[in-house]
Order: C-alpha cells, then structure tokens, then sequence
C-alpha cells in the first residue's frame, strides 16, 4: 500500500510537469492549430538563461523571472516574424509545423553553441534531498514544489482563459478567428499573448525539471514528449484535458516502472497516443472542432 | 448628397483570372437601409468581404463617415462601427449564447487596464445591461446560458444578429439573415431587423437572397450580376429592370 502510494505521489509530481508542458502545446494548438515542436527548445533556452543567472548568484526570483521573459519573447517572436509572415503568404498548417521544427532545430544549435554540450547542474534552491513525510509517504521538498507550480500554472491559466476579458478574447479567437476579428478583437495582439503565456508554462516546466537532472540543451525532449502524448489523450483542443491527461500519464508511467519494468515506462507514453488516435481520437475531453461549411 | 455614410467607389476585387467584382459603386446613406441583390456568384458577399477588410479589394476606394477604410484590419474596421452577420454564420460554438454576446461587447471594454480593474463591477453591470437588453429583444431568454452549438438554427441566426448588434455599431452588414429559415422564421426575423432599426437608429446594408425580405425592409435596391452593378433603385424599380429579370431567370 505505501509502495503504491509513494509511487503515485511520484507520478503525481512528474505529471504536473507534463501538465505544464501540456498546456502550452494546447494552448498553441487551440488558438493557431498549429503543433508547437519548439515548445520544448524554448522552454531549454531559457532554463539555460536562468542556469547563467544563478551560477553568478543572482537571486533566484530574477532569474525565474528573466527565464519566463525568455521564453515569452522567443515564443512571441517567432510567432510575429515567422508565423504571420508565413501565413500570409498562404503556408498551410503542415509547412507551419514544419517552421516550429526548424525552430526546434535552430534553438538546440543556440543552446549548444553558447552554453556547450555537457550536462551541468542547475544551482537550485529547492532541494531534492530534504524530504517531508506526510502520513504513509515521503516527499522531497522539490516535488512538492513542482506539485504547487503545476498547481499554480494550471489554476492561474483557467482564470485567464475563463474568467477575464482576455481570457474570453482568446477564447473567441481560437473558435473562429475571423469572427474573432470582425468584432473588433485585436486577434494578432491576442494570439501574441498566447504564445507568450504557452511558452512561459513551457519555461516553469524547465525550471523544475532541471534540478532533478542534469541540464544539457537536450533534457526538454522527453517531457515535451510526454507532454504532447498527455495532451492527445487528454484531447489536444481542452485545456483541463491536457492536466487530467498529464496526470494519468505520470501515474501510469510510475506504476509501470514500479511494478512491471523500468525499461518500459518510456514506451508507455508513445503505447497510449497509439490507444488513444485508434479508440477516441478525439481524447479523454476533447472536443472536435466544426465549422459548419 | 448629405449623410453618406459609406461610399463604395469603382470598387474591382480580382482573384487571379477571376473577377469577383467589377468597378462597382455603392453609397449607402445615414439611417437608410440599402438591399443587395443577385443570383448567386454575383459578388454579394465579396462586396461585404471587401468592406470588412476580410478580402483586400484590388483596385478601387471604400470610405466609411468620410476615412478610407483600406488597409485597415478587420478589428480596426469594426471599431470604426461596422459589424456584419455571415452567410454561413460564425458563431463561437462552445461558449453561451449570453457569452457570444459579450465577446461583441469587447469593443467597449475599458481600455485602460487599471481603471477597468476599479470600476470592474459597475463597468460589468452595464456591459451585462446591454447584454441583456439585446437578449430580450430578440427573445433570447431561454436559451441564454444554452451553448451555442446546441441551439436550432433559427436560433443562431438571432444569436449572431444579436452579436453583431452588442458592437453599438453605425452599420450593419447583414448577409443573408434569413437564408435557411422558414417562412414563418423569415417573417419573425425581418420584423426584428426592422425593430432594432427603429431601436438603436443603426444603418443597414443587406444582401438577401429572398427578394420579398429585401423589398420589404429596403428603402433602396442595388442589383449585381457577374460583379457588376446592373440596376440601382426603390425595390419595385430593380425588380423589373429588364437585366435583373435576365439575371435571375436566365435568357
């Protein structure tokens, strides 16, 4: 019984980092339609900022808060320069996702020429040793933290897309963009925001990763993985799909490598998007998109 | 002419080899409603299209309350105040009906951030009001807090109508309101549309399809064919002009 439940605790602390990673992709996919793969890139780039700002013993607010403007403006940036330009010259969805590659790909050259290939640690002042037992189990103080920053991102998002005037601008702009526009929304500005706020999810997801392992300009592909495959079973367009989804993919992932084999839990992300796009393609929440024609 | 409100000048839209619409010129007044006519295909909805900068006309000027409005975004053209209805409507599906509307409010919100944060009750109250207001006109009430996707037609068609009115705007591009309703629907609406004229004194360009709607609601008819204006005047003049006959009963 406690080996179950400190392994859930366990999934429950690596799923509120897919949650975060998660709700970025869909946040992207929602408003553009478009699949981000330099979501985890960006999220590296600016851990890798922060990285430079502790090791010169900056305090860790500015460099929280540096590495969210990072990763807001590299987000941003590309969606004004390279997006809306591809755009309007007519690129469809596929070529869009293919620019979001080339992102990846030049982020990952960045990272590797400025900061090297060879993991380094992240100075952290949130330990991954000193733990806390809460009743049959026993929490580290860092996924305790990574549990209150999914906690965190994934309330603060739902009252900014659910209970503000921003939030229903976005909201009506991911629905149907052109109505969106002739009802005087600035949709340009609002999708900006967007992209701004997914990538800053994306960054926190870094953050608190990175203490956990060794930071190299790679550490963020298995979660955005992870993150991607959480938000197809949670549905790629619901937002609260891709926290339950998170949730149950860190879970399931740490059962299985607790009580069938370790060499397995990395499959089971990829074994589930297979499940999900055969039996409810749709996801666990998702809703398809209709445009009456 | 005093109180032009929108001009629409030797107004040509090409798409490639395709011309859409052809040195058109429209002049719609203050206060007036204007009906545009034709058989499908005739550049109806591109007209709209080209005035709510959806499409970029190719040659030709559009001048809303004496500004040109090329160039201009869409959400620039709609705070000018112009809001349109679509053909195939353009709802937001997934949010409330009383949602829907909002969004159209969203022109109206305070721009300035801090000052809405302080008056963030009184400023919901009257934007809700207004809200409120347009769902009793249109009989909206029972399905207020209905998704949208879950309405019957009839419904959406006012639920849009509804949407475009909540922007206060000068004018109103209506395309097709009454397209896919029945008889009984179609006679409902176009008194609503007449009502809200009176209502909120809004100006209303139409482009309808069923011409015993248009003449009813329209002071002033332009008939187009194959992007080019081929008739201008009351509705009993337009209909009998002999290339609108042609037009729409063939050779």
């Amino acid at each position: 019984m406690e080996r179950l439940l400190q392994y859930a605790l366990t999934g429950l602390s690596a799923g509120s980092l897919y949650a975060l990673v998660a709700l970025g992709i869909v946040l992207i996919y929602r408003s553009t339609r478009v699949l981000n793969f330099a979501h985890g890139d960006i999220a590296t780039v600016a851990t890798f900022v922060a990285f430079t700002m502790l090791t010169r013993r900056l305090p860790f607010w500015a460099a929280l808060g540096a590495s969210l403007l990072t990763g807001a403006l590299v987000g941003v940036a590309f969606y004004l320069v390279v997006l809306v330009r591809a755009q309007r010259r007519g690129a469809n969805l596929l070529g869009m996702v293919i620019l979001t590659l080339g992102l990846a790909l030049i982020i990952q050259g960045v990272v590797v020429y400025v900061w090297g290939a060879e993991p380094v640690s992240l100075p952290f002042p949130i330990s991954d040793t000193r733990t806390y037992s809460v009743g049959l189990v026993v929490v580290s103080q860092l996924s305790l933290a990574t549990m209150a920053a999914g906690l965190l991102g994934s309330v603060g998002l739902y009252v900014l897309v659910q209970r503000t005037r921003l939030g229903l601008a976005m909201r009506a702009t991911s629905e149907n963009l052109m109505a969106a526009q002739t009802l005087g929304i600035p949709t340009r500005l609002v999708l900006s925001v967007s992209w701004a706020v997914a990538s800053a999810l994306g960054v926190v997801a870094g953050i608190f990763l990175a203490p956990a392992l060794l930071l190299d300009p790679f550490f963020m592909l298995d979660p955005f993985l992870k993150g991607f495959a959480a938000a197809v079973l949670g549905g790629l367009n619901s937002l609260p799909g891709a926290v339950v989804g998170a949730l149950i993919l860190g879970v399931a992932e740490s059962l299985t490598g607790a009580y069938l084999t370790i060499q397995f839990k990395n499959t089971l992300a990829f074994v589930i998007i297979i499940v999900v796009l055969l039996v409810r393609p749709e996801g666990l929440l998702g809703r398809e998109f209709k445009e009456r024609v | 002419m005093a109180g032009e409100l929108l001009e629409v000048e030797q107004l040509s839209l090409r798409f490639g080899g395709i011309t859409a619409l052809d040195r058109v010129d429209v002049t719609v007044a203050e206060g007036e409603t204007l009906a545009v006519i034709g058989p499908n295909g005739s550049g109806k909805t591109s007209l709209f299209n080209c005035i709510t900068a959806i499409y970029r006309p190719t040659s030709g000027a559009i001048t809303f309350r004496g500004r040109s409005l090329l160039g201009l975004s869409p959400d620039a053209v709609a705070s000018g105040g112009i809001a349109r209805t679509f053909q195939n409507l353009r709802l937001f599906h997934n949010m409330t009906v009383l949602d829907n509307l909002l969004v159209g409010r969203h022109l109206h919100f305070r721009k300035n951030f801090f000052e809405a944060l302080l008056r963030v009750r009184r400023e919901e109250i009257r934007h809700r009001r207004r809200a409120e207001e347009i769902i009793e006109l249109l009989d909206l009430e029972a399905v207020r807090k209905s998704r949208v996707a879950d309405c019957a037609y009839g419904v959406q068609k006012r639920v849009e109508l509804g949407r475009a009115l909540a922007t206060e705007p000068r004018l109103l591009l209506l395309d097709e309101p009454v397209s896919g309703l029945t008889q009984e629907e179609k006679d409902e609406l176009a008194y609503w549309i007449h009502e809200i004229r009176g209502r909120f004194g809004v100006t209303v360009l139409l482009v309808e399809h069923d011409l015993r709607v248009a003449s009813r609601l329209a002071s002033r008819m332009v008939a187009l064919d194959h992007g080019v204006k081929i008739a201008e005047g009351t509705p009993g003049e337009v209909q009998q002009h002999p290339e609108v006959v042609k037009a729409y009963l063939g050779e």
